[in-house]
């Protein structure tokens, strides 16, 4: 009975060690990085192919990578582009998605890869909860 | 500046995006394997079904 307690004690004390909200930067900059680094094999993979194909197909549609704000809605969609965190700074980096919208398509790739960040968001809080023992 | 490489039709563009949002929904959502297919699978019928059912509807309100 006191060998479980400790055990259980042992474990929860276990989860906390270390710097927590490392699960959280690596999954928002690297798309289930923090599953990967929780060694969450399956669930990372599952989420970086869905968010990255997400990403990836919002490009090839054309879409629009924002990188300045003019109005509340170029800021929204902003704040939604930088959470996909690394492919967002490697994009500007390349010039991909520095395009003007002129096909719908390209409006539905502007909004695939706005999305794909908050989903990656998502993801990375996801992580932490893991990393916390919220979530198991 | 050239044609989008990939370019669906409206219904596949719907069809993607519930498949990757209801995917990281069903993962992020639920602890089990089998909750998180569940789950996926429910959001991504939501998703589908009230897309159609809005193209419906603003088609009815355009005419």
């Amino acid at each position: 009975m006191a060998t479980e307690e400790n055990k259980t004690i042992s474990t929860q004390s276990g989860s906390q060690e270390g710097f927590v909200y490392l699960p959280l930067i690596a999954g928002w900059l690297v798309p289930g990085g923090g599953h990967f680094l929780l060694r969450k094999w399956g669930r990372g993979t599952i989420l970086a192919v869905a968010i990255l194909g997400m990403f990836v197909l919002g490009l090839a549609m054309q879409g629009k990578v924002y990188a300045n704000a003019h109005d509340i809605l170029d800021i929204l969609c902003m704040a939604g582009d930088l959470g996909i965190g690394l492919p967002y700074v490697i994009c500007r980096m390349l010039g991909l998605g520095d395009v003007q919208v002129q096909v719908t398509i390209a409006d539905w790739g502007s909004r695939f890869i706005v999305v794909a960040g908050l989903l990656n968001i998502i993801a990375a809080v996801d992580a932490h909860n893991l990393r916390t023992g919220r979530k198991s | 500046m050239g044609n989008p490489i990939f370019q669906p039709s409206h219904f596949t563009a719907v069809v993607l995006f519930a498949l990757f949002a209801s995917t990281v929904f069903g993962v992020t959502m639920r602890e089990k394997p089998r909750d998180m297919i569940r789950y996926g699978l429910y959001c991504f019928v939501l998703f589908v079904a009230a897309a159609i059912a809005l193209s419906w509807l603003m088609y009815l309100i355009a005419r």
